[in-house]
């Protein structure tokens, strides 16, 4: 059986960045994994994800839920990027957030793209997410942002695994 | 600062995949699964129809369609968020499926402590379709009341059949 689930790349900031990318993916792999821990500098907010270099209204979501007092669902369409959290936003501490990110089939040039996410940030929130880019382009980069504009701190990473099925 | 991490996680391996032809599939089988590994993970993507909206795939191991599964979930439909629950079932729905042409549904399930003869076989599942303007995605868990160990898994498409380019991976974990 083929050993797969192969980290492909680390980004741990050194310095304070408003966008963190990671470019030049090979498509040598069936799925993609982005593992985050990240915090902002101020203004706490969204992890956003974009693919390529893609910002137009190409993308939606769907999430579920919860804030420790109510669950609920909500869904964006047409957008210019996709959230990965939604309750479980990203912080102003370091290790109170986490996001996996599961990129489906990325590399096929026959679908749309779907990315399954799982965040959280204990003192907020927890979420489940889909997201979808109506692209069927092979996704070569994969950029993260923030919705209130304020920057990843240092020490915030971002690691990426590729996995290969048979 | 970017860094690169040479070398391969050994403790996840890819057993077997199936993507669907131009035909369709009514089901998706794994069978002759080794009994090597700790937990399985299955990852797939899938449209099980044409229209709109979501539904069930149905999930069965070694091919007991007996009344031993129960199943759990937490589903958000983009507006509100609802529990379900039930028992005495003949397959376990593991997770959603798009009805969408070109919209495929992201699945990801595990297995735990599948080749396990001491204990009954629980899985729990990511899934959910983003439609643009519609969307569902639920978390959810599965118990097959049996101490068999599993060595097929099989998936039925809640509707119809699996569309093409539908793909299922089975991998194995130590």
């Amino acid at each position: 059986m083929a050993t797969t689930y192969t980290p492909i790349a680390t980004q741990t900031l050194g310095s304070a960045a408003a966008t963190v990318t990671l470019s030049s993916i090979p498509a040598t792999y069936t799925d993609l994994v982005v593992v985050v821990s990240a915090a902002v500098a101020s203004s706490s907010g969204d992890l956003l994800m974009t693919f390529n270099t893609d910002t137009a209204t190409n993308y939606s979501y769907t999430t579920l839920t919860g804030n420790g007092s109510t669950v609920t669902s909500s869904r964006s369409a047409n957008r210019n990027n996709i959230p990965c959290d939604y309750n479980g936003w990203l912080a102003t501490t370091l290790g109170n957030h986490n996001c996996i990110i599961s990129v489906m089939n990325y590399a096929n040039t026959t679908t749309y793209k779907t990315a399954l996410t799982r965040s959280n940030n204990a003192p907020l929130g927890t979420d489940a997410n889909v997201g979808l880019w109506r692209s069927t382009a092979a996704i070569n980069q994969i950029v993260f942002i923030n919705n209130a504009g304020s920057n990843f701190i240092v020490g915030s990473t971002f690691t990426l695994y590729g996995i290969k099925a048979a | 600062m970017a860094s690169s991490i040479s070398g391969n996680l050994t403790a996840f391996e890819s057993i077997a995949t199936t993507t669907v032809g131009g035909g369709g599939a009514a089901s998706v089988t794994f069978s002759s699964i080794p009994a090597t590994y700790t937990h399985l993970q299955i990852r797939a993507i899938d449209v099980e129809g044409t229209g709109s909206d979501y539904t069930y795939t149905t999930l069965r191991f070694n091919s007991d369609s007996g009344s031993n599964y129960t199943r759990h979930q937490l589903l958000g439909n983009g507006t509100s968020a609802s529990s379900y629950g039930a028992g005495s079932l003949t397959g376990i729905s593991a997770n959603i499926g798009s009805l969408k042409a070109g919209y495929f549904s992201g699945i990801v399930i595990d297995i735990l402590d599948y080749a396990n003869t001491n204990k009954y076989k629980t899985l729990r599942s990511l899934s959910g379709t983003d439609q643009n303007g519609a969307g569902f995605v639920a978390l959810m868990s599965g118990l097959w009341q049996s101490t068999s160990a599993i060595n097929t898994v099989t998936f039925t498409p809640g509707t119809a059949t699996f569309s093409q380019y539908s793909s299922f991976a089975l991998y194995g974990i130590k």
